[in-house]
């Protein structure tokens, strides 16, 4: 289908249409000084007219001179707390005459239209589509929430001070896994939105609401911004031979200097759209006659994370480190068949004291010849599936 | 390797355990027991292969690992013998006949007992580590013609910490099987062998050009092992360990089992040493 042409002014009608099928619209909107996720009405809610500015551990707003709506680049929120809730119950149990009873939780399909999800977003919810659907177990809950969303992707314009999606080979441009994709253009007199239609089910919707096929001169703009975006890349990171680097790299002496940094706080690990590491609770009411287990985001950060009798495996704060990287930016190829980061740079806003994952990364490679790692000859430590 | 994943038990939810009752559980030394469990739906079968773990779960109070322990050929007992050292675990070890206990699973690699056919056996283990283990005794001690010497050397904190202890005495009465037991502290009515287990190795009657060994006890117990068994020219390839991490989920999803690449959890529990070497020697992995 040719690329399409819709109005800023036609974006009522678009939100009314995914209503009308049943969507609960969830988009980016102002709150507390951040720009986060979460239900929206109309497109009056949208973050009209900010721009995020981000550098290493630091996150501002800036009023623009104009009435982008999606002239920000992410947020600390990613759409995993959607698809893989940072909190869900797996079950609940009551006691009865020969022990218990076990209830399962009822699946919940929120049918969520997703409104502005970056290229690097989509990358991010293929990864987690192989993590939770690709194996010989799947979660049912993350399948039927993700199988009932509608992705409206949005390409960026520009990017920001952390982005590096360029290098990871994941934006700026959306290539696939949406139902529609947006280019918001902002000219003189007119404010537009170029739309690719990505699924069946994006040409039905497009049906219903008033659009025209987009002229060559307006397709032409659109690419020009995304391509500008690809130009502006705030951070670069080197993937070559990485994963062979690091695996070689657990003695390297940068896992101290970082320590010496790193709070073990987390707060990567939260933001980050890819990580999709969980722990367990297990609660009782104070009769002791119901019992659930719930399901909470985790962290490779907590010294709790590792433990089995007789303490923590990684009990140093560099191990830990460590292995957020290493698993990141190299075992998880091994595991998952692509790199477990998407470049979208939330790690490096988010931390409080600032770390950068591409200059950690960096200085592991350049300092391998100081430390006499080799990069060749480690083939052993590679999972032979 | 065989693997048992993908049971049709999952259909639904995998995290949803299934209802098994305590037939019996009794102490098998100070700190350890041995729970016997029986399903509720009595058309559940809980096949399994050694090496083979569980995940159980103490209403109200938590899940853990746990290996199956029992005889992999005898789908009547289904048994898990473990230390009373955690929340979940003493809860468990006050359990009566009759209670009930929530089960996931069988999850997990497992020893490559069909393979090894042919070989020299060697099992080492220490403590606790003789619980995983036992199912690939009794699957190799059921076709015992099939493989060549088979030798046992198990490493226990005291003589009254040694598990299994009648069944390590008629094993011991087997013409066909060496069994070497040491102790890191001797009693003084202990007459046998004082040091650890890696110091059976040298003397024991094996064929390192032809052994398969299978080895399960504390992290630096194997560390040691290995290089002990490599020091006699058992080869990385025939050498299998048993890791043992933190595990909330057991299906690969909760990230805390892993170990480089590996998730312990469903790549493991039971690795090829070729596959971990590096990482066994590797600190806070």
């Amino acid at each position: 289908m040719p690329v399409q042409l819709l109005d800023w002014e036609a974006l009522e009608e678009f939100f009314t249409a995914l209503k009308r099928r049943g969507f609960t619209l969830i988009g980016p909107q102002l709150q507390d000084g951040a720009i986060v996720y979460d239900q929206l009405e109309k497109p009056e809610d949208l973050p009209l007219g900010w721009q995020d500015v981000q550098d290493k551990g630091s996150y501002r707003l800036h009023q623009r001179d104009d009435e982008a709506a999606f002239g920000y680049v992410v947020g600390p929120h990613s759409w995993k707390r959607f698809l893989h809730p940072p909190s869900l119950r797996l079950w609940r149990a009551k006691r009865s005459e020969s022990g218990f009873d076990l209830q399962e939780e009822a699946l919940k399909d929120p049918k969520y239209a997703f409104i502005g999800v970056r290229a690097c977003e989509l990358s991010a919810i293929e990864i987690q589509n192989k993590v939770f659907l690709g194996g010989s177990y799947t979660d049912p809950h993350y399948r039927a929430r993700r199988q009932g969303a509608f992705i409206v992707a949005v390409n960026c314009t520009q990017a920001g001070g952390n982005c590096f999606c360029a290098s990871m080979g994941t934006g700026p441009k959306v290539e696939t896994g949406f139902d529609l994709a947006l280019t918001e253009v902002l000219a003189p007199s007119r404010h537009y939105f170029t739309v690719e239609v990505g699924s069946e089910q994006g040409a039905e919707l497009l049906k219903e609401i008033p659009h025209q096929e987009a002229s060559q001169q307006e397709i032409a703009t659109a690419q020009q911004l995304v391509a500008t975006a690809a130009g502006q890349m705030g951070r670069e990171l080197d993937n070559s031979g990485l994963k062979e680097i690091l695996y070689a790299s657990y003695d390297h002496p940068r896992w101290d200097e970082i320590a010496e940094r790193c709070l073990s706080c987390g707060n990567c690990t939260m933001v980050c759209p890819t990580c999709f590491c969980t722990t367990v609770e297990d609660v009782t009411d104070l009769s002791g006659q119901e019992a659930e287990r719930l399901r909470h985001w985790d962290s490779c950060f907590s010294i709790d994370f590792s433990y089995i009798h007789g303490g923590s495996v990684r009990a140093s704060g560099k191990a830990r480190y460590r292995q957020w990287l290493t698993h990141k930016l190299a075992s998880w190829i091994d595991q998952f068949g692509s790199s477990g980061c998407v470049g979208c740079g939330r790690c490096i806003t988010w931390c409080p004291v600032g770390i950068d994952i591409t200059a950690e990364a960096t200085a592991i490679r350049n300092s391998q010849a100081v430390t006499g790692v080799k990069t060749k000859g480690t083939r052993h430590v590679q999972a032979d599936h | 390797m065989a693997r048992l994943t993908n049971s049709p038990r999952f259909a639904l939810d995998p995290m949803l355990p299934q209802r098994f009752v305590v037939e019996r559980l009794w102490r098998e030394t100070a700190d350890t027991f041995t729970v016997k469990l029986e399903p509720v739906d009595k058309t559940a079968d809980f096949a399994f292969a050694p090496g083979q773990f569980n995940m159980l779960y103490v209403f109200g109070v938590g899940e853990i690992p746990i290996s199956i322990s029992g005889d992999p050929a005898d789908n009547t007992a289904l048994l898990h013998t473990t230390r009373a050292v955690g929340t979940v675990t003493k809860a468990m070890s006050r359990l009566k006949p009759g209670d009930m206990l929530g089960l996931r699973g069988p999850f997990g690699s497992n020893w490559p007992v069909l393979e090894a056919g042919g070989h020299d056996i060697v099992l080492v283990t220490g403590g606790i580590g003789l619980a995983p283990l036992r199912p690939a005794l009794y699957a190799i001690l059921a076709q015992r013609e099939k493989y060549g010497k088979v030798v046992l050397l198990y490493g226990a904190r005291t003589p009254e910490d040694i598990l299994y202890k009648k069944e390590l005495a008629r094993w011991r009465a087997h013409f066909d099987l060496e069994v070497h037991v040491t102790v890191d502290r001797a009693t003084e009515s202990w007459r046998g062998n004082v040091g650890v287990a890696t110091t059976l190795i040298r003397r024991a009657p094996f064929d390192p050009q032809d052994a398969v060994a299978m080895i399960c006890g504390p992290e630096v117990m194997m560390r040691f092992t290995t290089q002990e068994l490599l020091r006699r020219g058992v080869d990385s390839s025939r050498i299998f360990v048993s890791l043992e991490r933190n595990m909330k989920c057991a299906i690969g999803f909760c990230g805390h089992c892993q170990f480089g690449p590996q998730f312990v959890c469903k790549d493991g529990p039971v690795f090829a040493l070729k596959r971990v070497e590096k990482l066994l020697n590797t600190w806070e992995v």
